[in-house]
């Protein structure tokens, strides 16, 4: 057996948290496409930022904004075929972008692990949860089955499953949805990783569940010391979680800033819509949906100049001419693809009629599709 | 977290909701601890495999306890012909009476269901072992390998089996061995076939995506997601084609193709029951293999279909 676990010599070293210098991960200018009959799909389009170590970076966008691919491109998890990606991927002084899978391998689960969106399918429905979490102990740290289901049992605890000592036993589909994400949040945190792909993590919960764990993967990560990147399509999973926040539109950064700055000083009109279409307790019963008209673009042929140009009530000549630069006004760390930012909820773009935010009869002023 | 032990006596989530605990994260907690005890019971409450089940499992094991123990047995000399007794009904001498040369059914009942098993079990040993590793490794890598394999295994399945086989029994000597490894090689493709489908659909779960982000290699995939997943369907499917390789085989002996005589098989037996007019005669003959061979292939057939029903999670529970 000792052949197919591919227990071959560890070729990398991995610095101590602490003594290593500068960022956790580095990603800067990834692109990543997909080829494709109609022709070439750039999901991610030139995406750079820095994650340090122990932080949380939250990652927003619609769907089809590149998320998701963002997150499988740092990981170097992509189809072999037909993907092009370019760009470089620094994690605690690797490059990942240039190593061969058998390299990866080891940092994959080790260091860097990924929590998937749906525990539904990402458990294998006929092998007991120890067994699944013992895995990657015994693939990495070269423990033995009783020591892998001695851990496996300590980690259920640390994620909250009440007795598991009996629950090591159990078959996922004896637990619950919010149960099977803790336990894939003990399959994620095994070995104990230093970053943290979160896709999703709650989408598949319902919302007192997502409370718990997010709560969960946050007093996980402060105890572990461990970075987080939470890709996400809500803005409020992320409001009050993470440190800084990339909002993504249509494979590109538009915005990223620090959490408080983005939230009291939206510049991107974007990043505003996506805040607005978030329904208020205090908004009158029978409230239309603030949200946002039209659709994302079409990735093969994305619009001329700015990308969200056609769905932005400010839109200029400028905008669909031009694109804008991801670039920053005054504070060093606020960065915002926009011609005409918005100071104080107000556009600076001339003869604008209306302010987004304060559309008369609760729609976009867009119009477009229904909620 | 509530006190987990108190609650894992509670039956009913019902009960529990008319007294919700304290604290919503708590309650949570606890109906969840509750609702999972009462699922992992129904587990063990599964529905059993009832009379019909164990009555199968106990003709297969008489089958095969008595085909490998025969010469143990306190059994004739199948061959042995008693010329006193010719076409004799059941006796206490001959409990299933005789044939024309005046052989002991029972010995040579016992002695052909060896030529059955064997066939059965070692044509479907080949196609699993070939077949099956080549349909989990095609199913997981897709690309050209699969279409390589996924061509020859059509090209094989183009053939009729049974025309195949006689094709090359007549110019290759039917022996045990020889039908045993041509019929093994005509089960290879359908066992790729089922088991290459299955490995597929599962290597585009999410599961086997988790596994590879923790650092598992292929071949620990293949071995430790998929392989667990597919055993269920490999083992209906592997007694469905034991029973259909009996049948072929019977069909071969029956054409006097098979093992030589005076080599008993069932099917040569059926032959030789229907032969010279012996039917009208002594019904007997042909009666007892043929009724053999039928509660055979029923209590293998019926086997595998409860055993695939239990296996699937989602039926297992109804």
């Amino acid at each position: 057996m000792a052949g197919l676990r591919g227990r071959r010599a560890k070729t990398l070293e991995f610095k101590d948290a602490g003594t290593q210098s500068g960022p956790l991960l580095v990603v800067e200018d990834l692109r990543t496409s997909f080829r494709t009959q109609r022709g070439t799909v750039r999901a991610v389009d030139g995406v750079s930022f820095e994650v340090e170590e122990g932080k949380t970076l939250g990652i927003v966008g619609e769907s089809g904004s590149g998320k998701t691919v963002l997150s499988r491109s740092i990981m170097g998890m992509l189809p072999v075929r037909d993907v092009i990606r370019s760009g470089t991927v620094h994690f605690a002084g690797h490059e990942l972008t240039s190593m061969d899978d058998h390299s990866l391998r080891e940092v994959w689960g080790a260091e860097l692990s990924m929590i998937f969106q749906d525990p539904m399918t990402a458990l294998n429905p006929v092998k007991r949860i120890g067994d699944q979490i013992g895995e990657s102990l015994r693939l990495h740290l070269d423990m033995d089955k009783k020591e892998a289901r001695s851990t496996a049992v300590e980690l259920l605890r640390s994620v909250g499953i009440p007795s598991p000592e009996d629950r090591v036993r159990w078959y996922p589909f004896q637990l619950s949805g919010g149960m099977r994400q803790r336990v894939m949040i003990a399959i994620a945190l095994a070995c104990a990783p230093r970053l943290v792909l979160a896709d999703e993590p709650t989408t598949g919960l319902d919302v007192t569940v997502q409370a718990q764990i997010l709560d969960l993967l946050a007093e996980l990560q402060r105890e572990r010391h461990m970075a987080v990147i939470l890709v996400t399509h809500d803005l409020g999973v992320v409001a009050s979680r993470a440190d800084d926040i990339i909002v993504m539109y249509a494979g590109r950064v538009v915005e990223r800033a620090p959490t408080h700055t983005l939230f009291n000083d939206t510049k991107m009109p974007y990043t505003r819509a996506l805040m607005d279409s978030i329904p208020r307790l205090a908004d009158p019963s029978g409230a239309r949906l603030n949200a946002i008209g039209g659709r994302p673009p079409d990735l093969i042929n994305p619009p001329a100049g700015c990308r969200f140009a056609p769905r932005c009530p400010y839109a200029q000549d400028k905008c669909r001419e031009s694109e804008p630069p991801l670039r920053t006004v005054g504070s060093e760390d606020h960065l915002f693809a926009c011609w005409f930012p918005l100071v104080d909820g107000v556009s600076t773009a001339p003869a604008v009629p209306v302010s987004l935010s304060s559309a008369p009869d609760g729609s976009t002023t867009t119009g477009g599709s229904a909620p | 977290m509530p006190d987990d032990r108190e609650l894992l006596d509670t039956k009913s989530s019902a009960r529990l909701l008319a007294n919700p605990l304290p604290g919503t994260a708590a309650t949570d907690e606890a109906i969840l601890a509750t609702e999972e005890t009462t699922e992992r019971d129904d587990l063990l409450k599964q529905k059993p495999f009832g009379f019909l089940f164990w009555f199968a499992v106990g003709f297969v094991g008489v089958v095969i306890l008595s085909a490998a123990l025969a010469n143990l047995l306190p059994l004739q000399n199948p061959n042995f012909q008693h010329y006193t007794s010719l076409n004799q009904g059941p006796s206490a001498a001959h409990w299933l009476g005789t044939d024309d040369l005046g052989r002991d059914l029972l010995a040579r009942l016992v002695f052909g269901a060896r030529v059955s098993l064997i066939v059965g079990f070692f044509g479907v040993l080949i196609g699993l072992v070939v077949g099956g590793t080549a349909g989990l490794v095609s199913g997981y890598r897709g690309g050209r390998l699969d279409v390589a394999l996924n061509a020859v295994s059509f090209i094989i399945l183009a053939f009729p089996a049974i025309v195949a086989v006689i094709a090359i029994v007549t110019f290759w000597k039917a022996t045990l061995l020889h039908i045993t490894i041509i019929l093994g090689i005509a089960t290879i493709p359908l066992m790729y076939r089922v088991i290459r489908a299955s490995s597929l659909s599962f290597a585009q779960r999410d599961f086997v995506v988790a596994a590879k982000t923790m650092g598992a290699t292929d071949s620990r995939i293949v071995l430790r997601e998929i392989l667990p997943n597919v055993i269920p369907v490999t083992v209906t499917f592997s007694l469905i084609t034991m029973a259909g390789l009996i049948v072929i085989e019977g069909t071969l002996a029956f054409l006097g193709l098979s093992v030589a005589l005076p080599t008993p098989s069932w099917g040569n037996l059926i032959n030789e029951g229907t032969s010279n007019g012996a039917l009208s005669t002594d019904p007997f003959i042909m009666l007892w293999p043929a009724l053999a061979m039928f509660l055979l292939l029923w209590s293998i057939n019926l086997i595998g279909d409860r055993l695939r029903q239990r296996f699937d999670i989602r039926e297992g529970l109804l």
